[in-house]
């Protein structure tokens, strides 16, 4: 399946891929309204690290064995068979984060006040996920690997 | 080849979909002793508190047996296993046979003999019967004794807390959560448990519990030191529920023992789950380990060899995550090591409720305690499970930022090259 990746090399850290992300699941879809009225504002899915010079976005690998869905104690976390999406019913999420312990890329968000979790659903079907289109600098792709 | 299952936890639905991945035809057999469809068992401690109501706690959707060619058989015990006959007798007379079988029957409380312990108002805390026969109480009972200062003891105390019942948790150790955590994260899960109220006794014991035309008044401590209540709860620990291999040859020791196939000491039978002892990745050897990731991945592992797959288990690692009024807390691994052979760092501010110890190995991280900050901590969980060398960032595991940029770029750029 097709998958978002990160080029360290070209990302300039400009966070849009988070803003993106934001909006994308926001009531709105309108970035000003959701950054200026939405309470609770939605989490960026994707976590963008920085050190230095050095900056990044991890994202969601929707894996083919997703441990996250292994140690659901809830079945809050299932994959999806026919897309190979891995999704969160946010419904059923606890908050035990016990995804959060074992997610190796480190990409399963926690919302401690509501104790649930937020992750990446490659934005539903939309043919290119919200934080690659929104990337200025290409470096965020989203490809066969 | 007929597929059957003894138990309906988390075991048996990994096998289940561990088996439909490999097989879709071969009917499948479900022996479930309790009544209900599979439920997150951890659940039953929201359901008590009042945050989930039942609808929530089952685990997969209302068509998952259905929708596999699964069938369940809720309410019937098995008995014993014929395996000369290859099959499996249930206390109602019945027998299945099986071509392959799995026996994920879980684990049990353990209840030591307690005098006054004969009688009413005495529970324990493992199954949603436990947790609807407690939701009586509250209104009924002021006070609640919780015999056991481990996960399953916490959860109960905090789930009738959140009720309005008074708690007090008796542990024989001389800290809370001892098996899983270590004395520093169990010093910070304490005080926030006495500040919300809950009572904690450590170094002691109940020897006798009073009652009076049969009710319980009150217990008293090996210390003399009398504690009134109005029931008593036993959550000191869950054993292998092995019983039912009794005769039949299948080796056991603590539990039963299992192959990195799954597979027990008898071609064709399986183990997985709580009931089981099977490698586990980082100690090299066999262990219970009764967790729900391990429960799962063991039980998706032995549906996949069943269905013929020749997959093995890697192993699994003790982890747990569990919080409390707001402090997250995860340990990983070999939290407490047990010799001089392990590097031990850590960072602890129990004035902020922070704590972050990682636990080394001739280089490699193979354990780790985090409380307060547990964002991301699956990253370090990917370096001990992946066995990564991680002597050039040792320093940076400390760190609760940790991420992939604290990683030395050939380090980091392997582990975010690979698909899983
Ligand atoms: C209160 C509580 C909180 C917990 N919290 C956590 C947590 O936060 N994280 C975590 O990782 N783990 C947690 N655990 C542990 C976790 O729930 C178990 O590791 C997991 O449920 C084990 O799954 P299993 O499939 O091996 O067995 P079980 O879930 O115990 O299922 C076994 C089933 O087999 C049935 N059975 C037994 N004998 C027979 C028989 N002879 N015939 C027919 N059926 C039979 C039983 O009735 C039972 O339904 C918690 C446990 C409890 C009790
Ligand atoms: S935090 Fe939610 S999604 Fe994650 S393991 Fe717990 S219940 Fe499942």
């Amino acid at each position: 399946m097709k998958r978002v990746y990160a080029k360290e090399d070209v990302c300039i850290g400009c966070r849009l891929c988070e803003i993106a992300c934001v909006v994308e699941h926001s009531e709105s879809k309108n970035a000003i309204r959701t950054y200026k009225t939405e309470v609770p504002r939605p989490v960026a899915r994707n976590v963008v690290e920085e050190r230095g010079p050095l900056t990044f976005s991890v994202n969601c690998r929707h894996c083919d064995e997703p441990l996250c869905v292994a140690v659901c104690i809830a079945g809050a976390m299932v994959k999806d068979e026919e897309s190979g999406v891995v999704r969160h019913n946010e419904e059923k999420c606890v908050g035990c984060w016990s995804c959060v312990m074992i997610c190796p890329y480190g990409v399963i968000k926690m919302k401690p006040a509501a104790k649930k979790v937020s992750k990446c659903d490659l934005c539903n079907g939309r043919t290119m996920p919200a934080c690659v289109q929104a990337c200025p600098n290409r470096a965020i792709v989203y490809e066969e690997r | 080849m007929e597929h059957v299952i003894i138990g309906n936890g988390a075991a048996a639905i990994g096998a289940v979909e561990g088996i439909r991945e490999i097989d879709k035809a071969s009917p499948v057999t479900i022996v479930s002793a309790e009544p209900y469809r599979a439920y997150g068992r951890p659940l039953i401690a929201n359901l008590l508190s009042g945050k989930i109501v039942e609808a929530d706690i089952y685990y997969r959707a209302d068509d998952f047996y259905e929708a596999r060619g699964v069938k369940l058989l809720l309410g019937e015990k098995a008995a014993r296993i014929d395996v000369e006959k290859k099959r499996v007798v249930l206390e109602s007379g019945k027998a299945v046979s099986f071509g392959r079988l799995l026996i994920a029957t879980g684990g049990i409380p353990f209840i030591p003999p307690i005098k006054g312990g004969e009688g009413s108002s005495i529970y324990t805390f493992t199954t949603l019967d436990d947790a609807k026969n407690l939701e009586a109480l509250p209104g009924k009972v002021e006070r609640v004794v919780v015999i056991g200062g481990g996960l399953i003891g916490l959860k109960a105390a905090e789930s009738l807390h959140d009720r309005g019942i008074k708690v007090t948790v008796v542990e024989l150790a001389d800290r809370i959560l001892s098996s899983a955590f270590d004395r520093e994260a169990g010093d910070i899960v304490e005080k926030r448990l006495k500040e919300i109220g809950i009572e904690i006794v450590l170094e002691n014991s109940v020897k006798e519990i009073v009652r009076a035309k049969g009710r319980i008044k009150a217990v008293i401590l090996n210390n003399g030191e009398q504690y009134e209540c109005g029931a008593v709860v036993i959550a000191i620990g869950v054993i292998p529920n092995k019983a039912i291999v009794e005769g039949t040859g299948i080796m056991t020791n603590r539990g039963i023992l299992a192959d990195g196939n799954m597979q027990t000491s008898v071609p064709g039978i399986y183990a997985a789950g709580d009931v089981a002892e099977a490698p586990d990745l980082l100690l090299g050897q066999k262990r219970v380990a009764p967790i729900w990731p391990n429960a799962y991945l063991q039980g998706r592992y032995a549906g996949l060899n069943m269905a013929g797959a020749k997959k093995p288990y890697r192993g699994g690692v003790a982890m747990n995550s569990i919080e409390f009024y707001g402090i997250p807390t995860v340990s990983m691994g070999i939290s407490n090591p047990p010799d001089e052979g392990y590097v031990v760092r850590a960072v602890y501010e129990p004035k902020k409720n922070l704590y972050r110890k990682i636990v080394l190995k001739g280089h490699r991280l193979v354990g780790a305690v985090l409380v307060g900050q547990i964002q991301r901590a699956g990253v370090l969980t990917g370096l001990m499970t992946g066995r990564t060398n991680v002597e050039s960032f040792e320093e940076e595991l400390l760190n609760g930022e940790f991420g992939f940029a604290s990683m030395p770029p050939d380090v980091r750029k392997k582990i975010l090259a690979e698909n899983r």
